[in-house]
């Protein structure tokens, strides 16, 4: 498989990144150099073979239901590139205007 | 200031002089951090040094033994760790620029554990950016040297913590290890590196790449320091639901009765044999599996070949992990933010493009489009399959032998700038790469040393591959070759 120029501009959408022309097309070449390795996978027969998640089974884990301290807002916070009255401050996502 | 230099010393015989008042942790800790201002311009191996912290820790260890109060395993031992792994008081980059300023909000259990263990921590050591790399050549901070020859990448992507060991900065260090981010980088600097069983070490606090694969690992310069690491960092984690605790976990007891009659070791035949792999480094496999006969163990042969598409199974499992992971990274409650986002959409956009490198971005592409809609079960569900195929072979191998051998990287020490382009960069980790698939435990230790094609002395590492948590037949096989070859594996850092 491989992958056109359009298709690697709505992959990278998905994964919100912003590429530059040039970018899109190095990504392009890069991918397509790995996928055509990747492919070779399609030598094995995995028809009857069930898939592996996790390579040690995992088991549910709980613990008594009481209250432990968690992270603190403030260290919650430490990192934000911007916060007010406690909380993450971010653009504007509702729309403009006089709305309720 | 004393010239005292422990750059040869290992975790063992620092904690044992300083528990004999032959000098004191304040002493140790000292000796490391003069090292480290003295050598790391050139070297590169960390990001961040805490002179604070490491005293702090060191004076508590000094207050203790006054106080006659019995020492933990590492006292005093001057350690550093990856700089995906948050330290309260320490930034945790991942050597990105998205985290570049970054500030650890909690500790990783693995560190917390080391340093409740006794160890001084130096500090955050230089890596791939967020482990994405074989060569350290990654880091937004710039490359990470190799201490047998600054023009050569020290492996990756714990190229810091493997070079802050080698160049006789740190005594044990600690890294992360996805497809080989442990174990090659020890090869190529000439010390031993451990990734233990997935789940034996808790994942907690470190920066997630694939967590299916991840796992938390030392690297030393002896085998027992290696199995002293294990059992100061290993355990259960209410904060890593992978983790467990068993009832195996005294390790240097395992190094000390380094006796292989009657082991059970096999050469992976047909991973032995395939393309780029190195005469120098075949050939010291070989031989390494002689010196087991002669120690007494059984020497045999197995195949493995499904691993040989390990790697096709991990460019798509890796990278679609990370890719879910990295989605974190959005701009919103840490890490790098464009100032003048337009709206929501903008603000992730251009704040990721701008934080994440272009391998970053490579990986993050890879495994978002092996999701996509369309493309999943064509990719990921085939990879998945794939390493079921591999995991079983492993399994049935363990059942006729207890240990397997391989070389640890296809060649030794490259220079920096000769693998330009992403795949021949990922080859690089083919033999590696299937025991994260397979959640196995696998150590890297010194097997030899090689002339480079410019007359460079450079270390072989040979891989020891053992069952889900058997670790201790690993460190058992591991520490009898070690004293059979009885290398000297000073870097000429080291050696001065």
């Amino acid at each position: 498989m491989s992958l056109s120029e359009s298709e690697v501009r709505h992959v990278a959408m998905l994964a919100r990144l912003a590429l530059t022309d040039e970018e899109v097309a190095l990504m392009q070449s890069d991918l397509n150099s790995i996928l055509g390795h990747i492919d070779t996978i399609a030598q094995l027969d995995l028809e009857s073979v069930p898939p592996t998640a996790h390579a040690i089974p995992v088991v549910n884990v709980t613990r008594p239901d009481v209250v432990v301290p968690g992270l603190s807002r403030e260290a919650a916070l430490m990192n934000a590139p911007a916060a007010e009255d406690g909380a993450f401050l971010i653009p504007q996502i509702t729309g403009g205007g006089d709305e309720a | 200031m004393s010239d005292l230099n422990l750059s040869a010393w290992s975790a063992l015989q620092i904690r044992d002089a300083i528990a004999n008042g032959d000098f004191s942790a304040h002493e140790a800790a000292q000796s490391a951090l003069s090292r480290i201002e003295t050598l790391d311009g050139d070297v590169h191996a960390f990001n961040q040094v805490t002179p604070e912290l490491a005293l702090a820790a060191a004076d508590k260890i000094d207050a203790r033994a006054a106080a006659g109060e019995a020492l933990p395993p590492l006292a005093g031992v001057p350690a550093a760790f990856k700089d995906n792994m948050n330290l309260i008081g320490t930034r945790t980059t991942c050597s990105s620029r998205i985290l570049a300023n970054y500030e650890s909000p909690y500790d990783c259990t693995a560190v917390a554990r080391l340093i409740e263990a006794g160890v001084v921590p130096l500090g955050k050591c230089n890596m791939d950016q967020f482990a994405f790399g074989s060569s350290g050549e990654t880091s937004y901070t710039g490359p990470a040297k190799n201490p047998w020859d600054l023009g050569r990448v020290p492996g990756g992507s714990s190229s810091g913590s493997a070079a802050s060991v080698s160049a006789g900065m740190a005594t044990v260090s600690l890294g992360s290890d996805t497809g080989g981010s442990i174990r090659q980088p020890g090869a190529l600097t000439g010390t031993v590196a451990l990734k233990p069983t997935y789940g034996r070490v808790s994942r907690y606090g470190c920066v997630a790449f694939a967590s299916s694969l991840d796992q938390i690992g030392p690297f030393s310069r002896t085998v027992e320091d290696s199995a002293l690491v294990l059992e100061a960092i290993c355990g259960k984690d209410l904060m890593d639901a992978t983790s467990v605790s068993r009832d195996d976990e005294q390790f240097v007891g395992a190094t000390r009765d380094a006796d292989v009659k009657g082991m059970r070791i096999a050469i992976v035949r047909d991973l032995l044999d395939m393309e780029g792999v190195t005469p120098e480094v075949k050939q010291s496999v070989l031989d390494a599996a002689a010196r087991y006969e002669a120690m007494g163990a059984i020497v045999g042969e197995v195949d493995l070949p499904t691993s040989q598409h390990g790697l096709s199974a991990y460019y798509i499992i890796g990278p679609a992990e990370a890719s879910s992971n990295l989605a974190r990274m959005d701009g919103i409650r840490y890490g790098h933010r464009v100032a003048d986002a337009t709206d929501v959409l903008d603000l992730y956009m251009r704040s990721r493009s701008e934080g994440f490198g272009p391998e970053a971005k490579r990986r993050i592409m890879l495994g978002t489009y092996a999701l996509s809609a369309g493309y999943y079960d064509a990719y990921y569900g085939k990879a998945q399959k794939a390493r079921t195929l591999i995991a079983s072979e492993f399994s049935a191998a363990f059942a006729d032998y207890d240990v397997l051998l391989t070389p640890t990287s296809p060649q030794v020490a490259w220079k920096f700038g000769e693998k330009s382009d992403p795949l021949s960069m990922y080859l690089s980790d083919i033999y590696t790469i299937p025991v994260n698939l397979a959640g196995n435990c696998g150590i890297s230790i010194p097997c030899g040393i090689t002339a480079a094609e410019d007359g460079t002395p450079l270390p072989i590492g040979l891989q020891l591959i053992g069952d889900h948590f058997a670790e201790a037949k690993l460190f058992r096989a591991a520490a009898a070759l070690e004293r059979d070859l009885d290398l000297d594996m000073r870097s000429p850092l080291v050696r001065g």
